[in-house]
């Protein structure tokens, strides 16, 4: 017997240890035919909200306006972020007996903000069973170097973004879903519509870079930006965001909604808009037609038409908010 | 040329476009009453069927869509859509919710009934007349009675909820409780494809 042909009889062994171990993985398969938490499951789930708008809630009785205005889910949190400006102090998670009170009122899905890097916060609200965790800037972050380890929970997490570099950052941390930043609480729409587009146009950037196959310069941008290069690669290939991207901060009225919209968000967060509003119920209503029907602008004609100017919240200028009153530079 | 149109309201119709593009199959977004005429079929997706409903009522879809059904036209429902074509709904914390479908199969359904996003899974269920397939089950409701001429026709063992309906098929008509999208299970669309060459 030559050698060569011994390499053939020990492929023939390798493919036999490899068949017992394939029917046992199927065996183990079948004992546990249940698989939770997968990454098509926490992605599969975020893909549910596209074309609709997460509302911020309080307390059950919004929770149960949200709900019938026709929002895919509600973010409870202990102050609107309007109200977390004008407090100070430090802005902790809600608390727990709300959130579970909120749970059992509605059958939409529920998520709760954590602060930033707080694991502890992160592990109470996925124990109680919400079903989105935003590590959010809203609150006061507790880590200023480091996010929270996202891989490592059941419960999906969303996470908000300035521009492309901190998105893929934050997909690479486990992040299942991301929104614009925007300045919170303002109800002025400026900065997410800023983010917006620069995360667009960096897309549009690393989308050339892959047509035309310059993978160097995709290679520079990973470098440069500190994001890993897969990410980046695997951006330019698709032309958009990896996951689903929502927008947030400062969305007060239905056309700022169907703005967002056509900048290409997938849905929308309405923090203050609504509830610091006067016409909480006709604006939610109105918020969720615009952004369905947001190519369609006769239906984006009523829907402004149902609420009024007169009854929005006030708007705080950007440009008068000091430096560190901002809240989109917490954790990049 | 089979022409299969995805109510495109709320929730992932570009997982279901995409898929039946892939295959080779013409998929347009239905958003409006008049987008029925052109179509050969149509799935409703998922998504948050309470946010679908509202859609659809203020779209005036539901007599479309149930002209649509009797004309003979295969409407399949996955997950949300599932609970839109059923006649009867309860949530499984929240009990009767009093939410408004399009009513088309004689099955009731129960939202919610593996629990939270945290009780979400993957399995593989087995479905009559399709066989094995992969099933991504999101905050998935089941299918808990079906009465003539529907009939439940999968169902899942699961640890905590027991054996329960996940697929049903009345006429023309396919209740999913499931995501085929999300699993990219194509075995499901020739089925369904195959109701409209019939």
């Amino acid at each position: 017997m030559k050698l060569v042909d011994s390499y053939i009889y020990l492929e023939k062994i390798r493919d036999l240890i490899y068949s017992f171990l394939e029917a046992r993985d199927r065996a183990r398969e079948n004992a546990y035919p249940i698989r939770q938490a997968t990454p098509l499951v926490k992605y599969g789930f975020i893909s549910m909200f596209k074309g609709g708008v997460i509302m911020d809630v309080t307390n059950p009785e919004q929770a149960g306006i949200a709900e019938d205005a026709g929002a895919v889910g509600v973010m409870v949190l202990d102050k609107l972020p309007y109200d977390v400006r004008l407090a100070g102090g430090v802005a902790r998670t809600a608390d727990l007996k709300v959130i579970i009170d909120v749970m059992n009122t509605i059958t939409i899905p529920v998520s709760a903000k954590c602060r930033i890097g707080h694991t502890e916060e992160a592990r109470l609200l996925e124990e109680i069973g919400v079903d989105l965790i935003d590590e959010s800037e809203v609150l006061t972050p507790v880590d200023e170097r480091a996010h929270i380890n996202k891989w490592l929970f059941k419960t999906p997490f969303v996470n908000g973004a300035r521009n492309l570099p901190e998105a893929l950052r934050r997909i690479y941390e486990g992040a299942s879903m991301i929104r614009t930043k925007g300045e919170p609480g303002t109800g002025n729409v400026a900065e997410a519509v800023k983010h917006m587009k620069i995360v667009s146009r960096d897309i549009a950037m690393l989308r050339g870079y892959y047509v035309s196959g310059d993978y160097e310069a995709i290679w520079i941008y990973s470098k440069e930006n500190k994001v890993p290069y897969e990410l980046a690669l695997l951006t330019g290939r698709l032309g958009r965001l990896p996951v689903v991207n929502f927008a947030a901060g400062g969305i007060a009225t239905p056309a700022d909604a169907a703005l967002m919209m056509w900048l290409g968000a997938d849905g929308v967060f309405v923090g203050s808009g609504i509830f610091k509003s006067r016409d909480p119920e006709s604006r939610a209503h109105a918020i969720v037609l615009a952004t369905a029907f947001y190519d369609d602008p006769e239906t984006v004609v009523e829907a402004q038409k149902m609420v009024s100017e007169r009854e929005a919240m006030m708007g705080i200028d950007i440009r008068t908010l000091k430096p560190e009153q901002l809240m989109q530079v917490r954790g990049e | 040329m089979i022409r299969v149109g995805v109510l495109a309201l709320q929730g992932d119709f570009l997982e279901h476009v995409e898929l039946l593009r892939e295959m080779g199959i013409e998929a347009i977004y239905v958003k409006n009453p008049s987008d029925l005429e052109r179509v050969d079929a149509l799935i409703i997706p998922g998504g948050e069927s309470t946010t679908i409903a509202s859609l659809v009522k203020y779209r005036g879809l539901a007599p479309a869509i149930t002209k649509f059904s009797e004309d003979g036209k295969p409407i399949m429902g996955t997950c949300a859509g599932s609970i839109l074509l059923a006649k009867r709904v309860v949530d499984r914390v929240v009990g009767e919710t009093g939410q408004f479908t399009i009513g088309l199969m004689n099955i009731s359904v129960v939202r919610n009934a593996f629990g939270r996003q945290n009780d979400s899974f993957e399995a593989v269920v087995n479905i009559e007349g399709i066989g094995e397939v992969k099933a991504a089950f999101i905050r998935a409701p089941v299918i808990n009675e079906a009465w003539p001429p529907a009939k439940i026709t999968g169902y899942i063992n699961h640890p905590v909820a027991g054996r329960v309906g996940v697929s049903a098929e009345q006429g023309s008509l396919i209740a999913l409780t499931f995501h085929p999208e999300i699993t990219g299970e194509v075995k499901i669309y020739k089925y369904f494809i195959d109701f409209i060459r019939k």
